[in-house]
């Protein structure tokens, strides 16, 4: 359970001498800061941002800062951002374990327990060696939250994340990530074109013009 | 029965051993030519580096097989390096003095003759003499047959040792070709009114050189010129003959001499697919081994050419720098043996001519080299009587540059 | 550290050529120290002048240089045109990288054995069709203009220029075009070539240079199917070299240079006939016509293909039939035995060079492949892409081989480096390079980049990453340019030949060695012992990964 908070200092991010957007906020634990706004408008390119990494085409600037400490310059490996992607991106080459081993901390003592623990609280339990390949939608998406989780961020970056899932899916999926989420203290930024999504979300949110 | 005939040499060549040791620079090995014993003893645990031509499967089967004895019986390991012309190994040596290497050479032991033999020799680039110290070598009969010391008239001075005869013999199909030209000038005619039933290897191909040289004896009716030094007058003057005569014969040659075969294999499979009726090579055994393995079918026929052809000795020798001495002319005198040269003889295995006097042989010895059954596809021993010498070494290189020089380019 | 990979990849291939090239000319003017050549002179020139039928051997060098790619890059185009997306496409595109890996010596042994007079062919239609009892007295192998030789090139090189067609086809969006021309009232095939053609051409005309060059300097296919009388100009260069008489040497060193002015020859020849070709299509073009010759066309470009596919069989049936073949005469056309006596012959002395051959095409393929994937990640972590170094890639194949490995020569043997395993695997290392390269590249490039982002958000360092995510996922890709690395050098001559200071025998060294004066029993069991190892590469690289992910759905297919 983190306390962390994620600060966005004047982030601004333009494409060819256009600006695309600017953002000034700050998330608190267990927040979640929404940002709208249809496609092209950039949403993708902030969380590429924070995470770090946008691609050098872009022109970016402003700080990041997770409970203080300045992240802008870190490589992406030790920002400690989790980013939920549209699609699961799990590891087809990994079984699920292998999935959830590779974002457990190399230096922690019981990796098995961990896994055990986590893929039960998402009622998976005893998927260890499964097949990513064989899941169903609503698994994987699970198995990615679980995934994301298990790395201990101090923040998390949603993009678009339930956009590939059906409605019923979506509603399930959307109450799990938050409640985690929540419980988790972690300040998250979703980016969403879903209305609905937003909503659940409850907190600020942000609406980008093209 | 080997113990008299050393005693009698013996003397002489402790002196010559002595002699040796003070007027040639100190070499690694020092060798004692009359302690035949002690020879062999130093020659224990050497691996020797045996370069011969590789061309032939026969060949390099049977020296494996003389390798597995070596090791056997002398504890000698005998590599054979399979070169693709003997004048490889001529410029290593020549390359190996110039870089100082005088007594480490690669290369122990050589299969060697003709213009080789003398570019070596006349640069005192060979070891010797030790030919004649070895105890194999009166099976020779050198009294009797003089051809043993010489070397494409060049004498050998015990610089190398006697390995196999050779002999041109021209082989046919019969069922293509019922009487084959005798002679050289025949052979014209009958290709000029038969084309593309003949062809040779192309220069400087062994074999193609020596049909060169072949034609040249017969034509220039063999002039003694051929037997000494070539002079560029005296090669314009016979070339000239050579060229009318090849001039004439290319048109009707296979492939009207576009394309010359590159090999004495070339040939035979030539002969085995039917496109030619006619071939040539230098082993007399050839056809009938060719006929024996399937490669040529039984109607194949041998024979010498009325007025004689080419027949030589080929030899071993040692380079001056060679770093196994002692291994190598162990080695030498074993292929000389009648073991050895028994099974050389053999057509099952390489069927070459024996270089040691069989008919010296007792019964017994005799009885190992009568596996020749007579044979329609192999010459007649009447045939081969008829034997003319090799011209002299510096002829083969001035032949084939000209050749070269004349009809590389159409 | 990755930085220091992608540049070392630059020096690594541009130094030796260029160095090489340089210190080849050097020797043509005279100046050689260790055969006491210490003075500028011509005479070396004046010399190769005088040689019988040199402009003969220039003249065919050029020919099969300008003629190759020519007829070739039409072959190619007008299959393209025809049948882009047939079930001929399908077959095609799977069978392009195992053709491409058939070795160029055991190929041009394979056309000979099925060509010649005496070969599988004429056996076929004798003496049924042709009434022949005797094989017929035509030059057919090794013919004076070297058009077998023509033959042979065309027949290998297709494969090659379809392959970097088709790599480049994508980023052009061929189907959208052909429908739009379509749509316009243009037959297909016609529209393809009015469209998609002129477009397709500036992407692969590297590759057309590197044929231009192959073609025009080849040694070993020269050897086996060319002419002799007088022979192509690479192989005169190559005796010259090779002759006991070291004085030689000033002669092959002039005749390397002339060489390389030759290949440049039909290089600018070609850039000639490519500024008429691009004015005969634009009035073509300009002409509005939408179907005249598209019969043409098509039928010859849906023949083209099956007939060098058929071609390739045959040669590799007659391999086959004559490396098992007991007593043959002609004009039986299968031997009335079959025997396994030239295996167990030569066992032997396969022994030898197979290992070296191995060890050669590891030692080469790997260290090309750590360079090339240590490039690729660090143009990916870097963010940017290196379209200059393309040229570069490709340079060991713009530069005729004996003209660099002569200068390369030389100066190894002044450093008193030579005949050594590790030259060899270094000059072999340049030629896989580029193959290993482009091969891979494209995988890697585009391998989905969210995988590495997933990886580096879960805290793995881009090492982790690398190791953990990205090579396993790009495995196959790993394992066919590890099978095509492999298959290059197995196929090399020139490079062994004359590095190795003809100590070192691999297959294929000895193979074409053969080819003066072996049976054609025992090259074939070379020429198949040649061929089945690249085959045996590709069989790895397709079955390893369908193993090791037999219960991974999900890698079936990684985008």
């Amino acid at each position: 359970m983190s306390e962390s908070k994620l600060e966005l200092d004047k982030v601004s991010i333009a494409l060819n001498g256009k600006q695309l957007l600017t953002v000034d906020s700050s998330v608190g634990p267990g927040e979640v800061l929404t940002i709208m706004g249809p496609s092209g408008s950039g949403k993708s390119s902030l969380l590429a941002y924070i995470a770090g990494f946008l691609a050098p085409v872009f022109e970016a600037s402003g700080g990041v800062f997770v409970n203080g400490d300045d992240i802008t310059t870190l490589p992406a490996e030790r920002r400690r951002v989790g980013l939920l992607f549209q699609d699961p991106l799990l590891f087809p080459h990994l079984s699920i374990a292998g999935n959830l081993r590779f974002a457990i901390d190399d230096r922690s003592a019981d990796k098995a327990s961990l896994i055990r623990q986590g893929l039960d609280e998402v009622g998976l339990g005893g998927f260890e060696e499964r097949d990513p390949g064989t899941l169903s939608g609503g698994q994987e998406s699970r198995i990615a939250l679980l995934r994301l989780l298990l790395s201990s961020p101090n923040a998390v970056l949603l993009d678009e994340p339930f956009s590939k899932l059906d409605s019923q899916l979506r509603a399930e999926m959307r109450t799990l990530v938050f409640s985690k989420l929540r419980a988790s203290g972690l300040p998250s930024i979703l980016v969403t074109h879903d209305q609905a999504d937003a909503d659940s979300a409850g907190g600020e949110i942000i609406t980008l013009e093209q | 029965m080997e113990a008299p005939e050393t005693h009698s040499f013996s003397i002489r060549f402790i002196l010559l051993g002595i002699l040796l040791q003070l007027t040639s620079p100190a070499t690694a090995q020092s060798i004692d030519l009359s302690d035949w014993q002690s020879l062999e003893r130093q020659a224990r645990g050497e691996t020797v580096y045996f370069n011969a031509w590789g061309g032939e499967p026969r060949t390099n089967n049977y020296l494996a097989w003389v390798s597995e004895l070596m090791l056997e019986r002398y504890d000698i390991t005998l590599q054979h390096v399979k070169i693709s012309d003997t004048a490889e190994a001529v410029s290593k040596v020549v390359a190996q003095r110039q870089a100082g290497n005088d007594d480490n050479g690669s290369i122990d032991l050589l299969w060697i003759n003709g213009e080789n033999f003398a570019a070596l020799k006349e640069n005192d680039l060979l070891y010797g003499p030790w030919a004649e110290s070895l105890p194999n070598f009166k099976l020779v009969n050198a009294d009797r047959f003089p051809e043993m010391l010489e070397d494409f008239t060049v004498p050998t001075q015990g610089f190398e040792s006697p390995w196999t005869r050779a002999q041109l013999v021209f082989y046919y199909d019969s069922q293509w070709l019922a009487e084959p030209p005798q002679d050289i000038r025949q052979i014209l005619e009958w290709s000029i009114s038969n084309p593309g039933e003949f062809t040779y290897p192309r220069p400087p191909a062994f074999l193609g050189s020596t049909f060169l040289k072949q034609a040249l004896i017969e034509l220039s009716d063999r002039d003694p010129a051929l037997y000494a030094p070539v002079s560029s007058a005296e090669f314009e003057r016979l070339a000239q003959v050579l060229w009318e005569y090849l001039d004439a014969l290319h048109p009707s040659l296979l492939r009207s001499g576009r394309y010359f075969p590159a090999s004495a294999i070339d040939l035979r499979r030539l002969m085995g697919d039917g496109e030619i009726s006619l071939a040539f090579a230098f082993n007399p055994n050839e056809a009938l081994l060719s006929v024996r393995s399937g490669e040529l079918p039984p109607s194949v026929r041998s024979y010498v050419l009325r007025n004689g052809t080419i027949s030589n000795v080929s030899f071993l020798a040692i380079p001056y720098n060679a770093s196994q001495k002692a291994g190598a002319m162990v080695t030498a005198n074993f292929l000389l043996s009648i073991e050895a040269q028994a099974r050389a003889s053999d057509p099952d295995h390489m069927g070459s001519t024996p270089a040691i006097s069989i008919s010296d042989l007792d019964s017994n010895a005799r009885r190992s080299f009568e596996t020749i059954t007579r044979d329609l596809a192999a010459p007649s021993a009447e045939d081969l009587d008829r034997k003319l010498q090799e011209p002299h070494p510096s002829w083969t290189p001035a032949l084939e540059r000209a050749w070269i020089q004349r009809y590389s380019a159409r | 550290m990755l930085r220091w990979a992608s540049h070392s990849l630059l020096i690594l291939l541009a130094v030796p050529i260029l160095l090489g090239t340089l210190i080849a000319i050097l020797p043509a003017f005279g100046y050689f120290p260790t055969l006491g050549g210490t003075e500028f002179s011509l005479d070396a020139w004046r010399e190769l002048v005088q040689v019988p039928g040199i402009k003969r051997s220039i003249q065919i060098s050029l020919l099969s240089g300008v003629l190759t790619p020519l007829i070739a890059l039409a072959l190619v185009f007008l299959y393209l045109a025809s049948a882009s997306g047939s079930k001929l496409d399908n077959w095609m595109r799977r069978l392009v990288s195992p053709l491409l890996s058939f070795p160029h010596a055991a190929a041009a042994f394979g056309l000979a054995f099925l060509i010649a007079p005496s070969g599988l062919l004429s056996r076929l239609i004798s003496p049924g069709l042709s009434g022949w009892e005797r094989p017929p007295d035509l030059l057919i192998i090794n013919d004076t203009w070297g058009l077998t030789l023509l033959f042979g090139l065309i027949v290998k090189e297709v494969p090659f220029l379809l392959l970097m067609s088709l790599a480049a086809l994508p980023q052009l969006q061929p189907s959208k075009h052909v429908e739009l021309a379509r749509s316009l009232g243009y037959r297909p095939t016609i529209g393809w070539l009015k469209v998609i053609a002129p477009n397709l051409y500036p992407l692969i005309r590297l590759p057309v240079a590197a044929v231009i060059v192959f073609a025009s300097a080849t040694v070993d296919v020269a050897l086996i199917l060319g002419p002799t009388l007088p022979p192509t100009l690479s192989v005169r260069v190559l005796a010259w070299f090779n002759d006991a008489d070291l004085n030689f040497r000033f002669l092959a060193a002039a005749g390397a240079i002339l060489q390389l002015g030759t290949s440049l020859l039909a290089i600018t020849i070609w850039l000639c006939l490519e500024k008429l070709c691009a004015v005969l299509w634009r009035f073509w073009v300009a002409t509005g016509d939408r179907g005249t010759g598209e019969r043409l066309v098509f039928f010859s470009g849906r023949g083209a293909m099956p007939i060098v596919l058929l071609v390739i069989t045959g040669s590799l049936v007659a391999l086959l039939v004559n490396a098992f073949a007991g007593p043959w005469r002609y004009p039986s056309v299968l031997p009335s035995s079959w025997t396994f006596l030239h295996w167990t012959n030569n066992f032997q002395n396969l022994l030898t060079p197979l290992l070296n051959t191995l060890l050669i095409s590891v030692g080469s393929t790997l260290s090309a492949l750590v360079l090339v994937l240590a490039t690729l990640e660090s143009e990916r972590q870097s963010g940017k892409l290196r379209a200059t170094a393309m040229w570069l890639l490709y340079l060991p194949l713009l530069v005729p081989q004996i003209v660099f490995l002569f200068g390369f020569i030389v100066l190894t043997e002044s450093m008193r480096w030579q005949g050594t395993m590790s030259l060899v695997i270094f000059g072999h290392f340049l030629f896989v390079l580029p193959y290993v390269f482009l091969s891979l590249s494209e995988a890697y490039r585009q391998l989905d980049p969210r995988w590495s982002q997933v990886a580096s958000t879960l805290g793995a360092s881009p090492f982790k990453s690398f190791w953990r995510i990205r090579i396993p996922l790009l495995l196959a890709p790993c394992l066919t340019a590890i099978a095509i690395g492999m298959a290059i050098s197995i196929s090399l001559f020139l490079p062994t030949q004359l590095l190795g200071a003809g100590r070192i025998t691999t297959i294929t060294s000895e193979a074409v060695a053969l080819s003066s004066g072996a049976s054609r029993n025992l090259i074939a069991v070379w020429a198949v012992v040649q061929l089945s190892l690249p085959m045996l590469g590709f069989l790895a690289a397709l079955t390893v990964p369908r193993l090791l992910w037999r219960n991974r759905t999900g890698m079936r297919e990684i985008r």
